[in-house]
């Protein structure tokens, strides 16, 4: 039994030790923001925090997270810089289907927890592990400048 | 197990829709969007429309929403004339049925950048009819004309009485009434309120919150999920599957099999792909196991000589060429292509003894109820098809095998069955946009003027396995001629042939553009090896023949204008342009690309300007272009499916490589006022990339680029 602390809840989860994260929080958690592109964490739909950091949840198994706090998209709400990406995303509406967009999201914001200011090559660092196959970065650029702007 | 599901009861009276309108979340700031499903209203005087007394107004969808943005303009369609704002309105995605069936696709589809050319009048003609009733009612209850009523924001007003009646208090008498006999009146475009102004996609909200529902989220109650194995040689069969050691993974209930795939079905998704990763299975891969991709091509190439169909002339393009002062010829290659949307291929079935429920994303909802039924047995109206949103479709969807999969599995259990298949069981066993070689010859005269053009296509016909009766009587697969017979150019001779091809080991299928996005590719290349051999700036070459095309040659001015065509650039560093008319709408595009002397390629800006007739929801159509035009890049600059012993090498997005953020150009859209009817959008920034860039690379370079992928293998 695991115990997993997500989104400032503890949740008990009886699942086998190389699980990915990813499958607990979408068919165990019943979560199913957090999103399954790849599954060898080459696309990022699956990030979520770990003790803040954007890590992809497919590749990581739950039993290796312990006991430091995961967020997901869900999680976000209330949090200042998670909101203020999140209308950002809307202002200039950034999403077209939409799949990857969560995972876009997470990235974003933990760009702008530890970097408030980010040059474009910043923002290029952290989102390109982020695939968009409806090619929205040029969007989800702008939308990171915006947010940081009033972050 | 899950555990965020509806309670039976629920799902078993709204099926989908209750889960959904469950899952999604309170009203937003801006704009309540809700996707419903089996409501009742009493007032549906159309398939496209439906008011309840409690005053909802739910708007039904005929396109399924893929990121298009169509669920934004197909509502602001309809709320035009039902005299409605967007944030009054929920809507819900058409269930399988005839009134959704459109001529442009012969079915009930959304594919083809058809969608707001399709509906354009049918829904704000069904907008118009609903107000129109729901005056005459209201009318009929304070006893005045019709004519002295207004409706606007949901609510009809009596001017002259100061009276009000709100959409909700009429409905119940509205639905009393006979429809009109004749359509009403639509608005004129001048009074638009909504219809060409940039509106807020009504699905953002929820896709940014995280709790909109992609197929791949639905939870049914009592489902299990599965994950499947299929005979990775097309044509193959499964001759025996060893389960012993699968059935002992923790968390695997069952192992199913079909004629070629074997599902092995868990607690969630671990747990099957655990199971499936422990079987061992035997195919017999039948006659494609030797097929490679230079098989593929060869074919293509040798039917570039011999036999063929005359699919277009005009005038005499061989007696032109021949009597040319200069002769051109060149031949290109492209590949075959997968879809790789970010949402893998899912698909959620119930089957009961006489009820089929599936829950899946869906371009052609008709022909997976009609599959369904024939496989379960059930009657057509016993099984409902819950469309959900899809996360990319790019022509995937227009596919349904995946749903006569899904059903053949979840037949043979009680329970409800989630399959979802993995990245690489969506990659390898994805239907492909087909690979092509086209040849193209043309003539100058001695002022470098074009005479004639001769060219030959060399490809399947995706049409005669889609849409067999839609295949033109002398074997043209018409989705060809798009962009070859028709083009921008006022030419004096063409002469346009098609040897068909079907490639083995594969099935082709549509993609982000079949015929335009090829067609694109080789005819904007060759203009621009006629304008270099004639010596002629490639801006120049194309406006002297568009004489008779104001339209294209309004939109090459433009982009040529904001690109600062001409003006001196770095060395290494290229511009290129394509002209096109294809989907019914006009683009001229300028790339400009670096190249670095080991050959890499950068892509620095790409302008766009365009004339797509009536604008719908511009910021959408800019959207388009955008995300049409990265779609493009990916697959101009990378991507190739390959097959080596039948088997299809690129599994994953590291073998198969999707433009990313750091490789993404500035892209500057520029939209052309227009009055004309709507044309389609969707595609046209795919069919837009590998021209201008190819073109820009070989301003650069110096060289040509005729072969896809450019930076590919053979390229």
């Amino acid at each position: 039994m695991l115990t997993l602390q997500i989104n400032g809840v503890a949740h008990q989860v009886d699942v086998p030790d190389d699980m990915p994260l990813l499958w607990v929080l979408r068919d165990v958690l019943g979560m199913p923001g957090t999103k399954f592109g790849c599954g060898i964490a080459e696309c990022g739909a699956c990030t979520v925090h770990v003790d803040g950091k954007p890590v992809r949840s497919c590749s990581l198994p739950a039993s290796l997270v312990g006991a430091r706090p995961v967020t997901t998209i869900e999680g976000l709400a209330g949090d200042l810089v998670g909101e203020g990406v999140q209308k950002a995303w809307l202002d200039i509406d950034v999403v077209q289907c939409g799949y990857c967009q969560t995972g876009q999201i997470m990235s974003a914001v933990a760009l702008l927890k530890a970097n408030p200011h980010p040059t474009d090559d910043d923002i290029d660092q952290a989102m390109s592990g982020n695939i968009c196959r409806c090619g929205t970065y040029r969007r989800i650029r702008a939308a990171i400048r915006n947010a940081a702007g009033v972050a | 197990m899950p555990v965020a599901m509806l309670s039976r009861r629920g799902a078993l009276a709204g099926a989908g829709g209750l889960l959904l309108a469950a899952m999604l979340p309170r009203a937003p700031a801006r704009g309540a969007m809700r996707i419903v499903e089996d409501q009742t209203g009493p007032f549906a005087p159309n398939a496209f429309v439906r008011i309840a007394v409690d005053g909802a107004i739910t708007l039904i969808l005929p396109n399924v929403e893929m990121g298009q943005g169509i669920y934004t303009g197909e509502a602001m369609l309809i709320a035009e004339e039902l005299a409605v704002g967007l944030d009054q309105i929920q809507i819900e995605a058409a269930p399988p049925g005839d009134p959704y069936i459109t001529k442009e696709l012969g079915t009930q589809a959304t594919g083809g950048s058809t969608s707001t050319i399709a509906t354009w009048t049918g829904l704000r003609q069904a907008g118009a009819a609903a107000r129109t009733l729901l005056i005459q009612a209201a009318a009929a209850r304070w006893s005045v004309g019709p004519e002295t009523c207004q409706a606007e924001a949901g609510v009809i007003r009596h001017a002259a009485s100061g009276r009000s009646l709100s959409y909700g208090e009429v409905a119940a008498a509205a639905a009393l009434l006979p429809a009109p006999a004749a359509p009403a009146p639509l608005r004129d475009p001048a009074m638009f309120r909504l219809i060409g102004t940039s509106q807020h996609r009504l699905d953002s909200p929820a896709k940014v919150a995280g709790t909109a529902i992609f197929g791949i989220d639905v939870q049914v109650p009592g489902m299990l999920v599965g994950t499947v194995a299929a005979c990775p040689v097309l044509g193959g069969i499964l001759t025996h599957v060893d389960a012993v050691a699968a059935r002992k993974v923790p968390g695997v209930r069952d192992v199913l099999t079909i004629g070629n795939a074997v599902c092995v079905v868990g607690d969630h998704f671990w747990a099957a792909r655990k199971g499936l990763e422990a079987l061992s299975i035997t195919w017999d891969e039948g006659v494609n196991a030797a097929v490679t991709t230079a098989t593929i091509y060869r074919q293509l190439h040798d039917a570039l000589d011999g036999p063929a169909i005359v699919a277009h002339t005009k005038g005499d393009a061989k007696a032109a060429i021949a009597s040319a002062a200069t002769r051109i010829e060149a031949t290109y290659q492209q590949p075959l292509l997968a879809h790789a949307p970010m949402e893998p291929i899912n698909c959620t079935v119930q089957v009961g003894p006489d009820r089929c429920d599936i829950w899946v994303g869906s371009q052609v909802p008709l022909r997976a109820r009609d599959a369904a039924a024939g496989i379960t047995g059930l009657a057509r109206d016993q099984v409902h098809v819950h469309n959900q949103y899809i996360g990319g479709g790019f022509g995937r969807r227009l596919e349904h095998e995946y749903v006569i999969q899904a059903v053949q599995f979840a037949r043979q259990v009680s329970y409800p069955l989630k399959i979802i298949w993995s990245r690489e069981e969506d990659l390898t066993l994805d239907r492909f946009r087909p690979a092509y070689v086209d040849r193209l010859v043309g003539g100058l005269d001695r002022d470098g003027n074009l005479v004639g053009i001769e060219h030959r296509i060399v490809g399947p016909a995706v049409v005669a396995r889609w849409a067999p009766e839609a295949l033109l009587p002398n074997g043209v697969d018409d989705d060809l001629l798009v962009a070859t017979a028709v083009t921008p150019y006022a030419i004096p001779a063409t002469f346009l042939e098609y040897a068909r091809r079907e490639a083995p080991g594969v099935v082709t299928a549509w993609w982000r553009g079949v015929g335009g996005t090829r067609g694109v590719f080789v005819v904007e290349s060759f203009i621009d090896e006629l304008a270099a051999q004639a010596g002629v700036d490639p801006v120049a070459f194309r406006r002297k023949m568009t004489g008779d095309s104001p339209r294209a040659r309004a939109v090459l001015d433009l982009a040529a204008d904001k690109a600062n065509w001409g003006a001196p650039l770095p060395p290494h560093v290229g511009r290129g342009v394509a002209l096109q008319y294809v989907f019914g709408s006009y683009l001229a595009t300028v790339m400009e690309v670096e190249m670095s002397d080991t050959g890499t390629v950068r892509v620095r800006r790409a302008i766009v300007a365009v004339d797509c007739g009536r604008v719908v929801n511009p910021d959408q159509v800019v959207s388009q272009i955008e995300g049409g035009l990265i779609f493009g890049l990916s697959a101009a600059l990378y991507n190739e499916v390959t097959l080596q012993g039948g088997r299809v090498q690129e599994d994953n997005f590291n073998s198969y490589r999707i433009l990313r953020m750091n490789e993404s150009p500035m892209i500057d859209v520029h939209l052309v006022d227009s009055t004309e009817d709507p044309g389609g959008i969707g595609e046209t920034g795919t069919a837009a990339a590998a021209a201008a860039l190819a073109n820009a690379m070989a301003a650069a370079s110096g060289r040509r680029y005729r072969t896809l992928p450019l930076m590919g293998r053979q390229a």
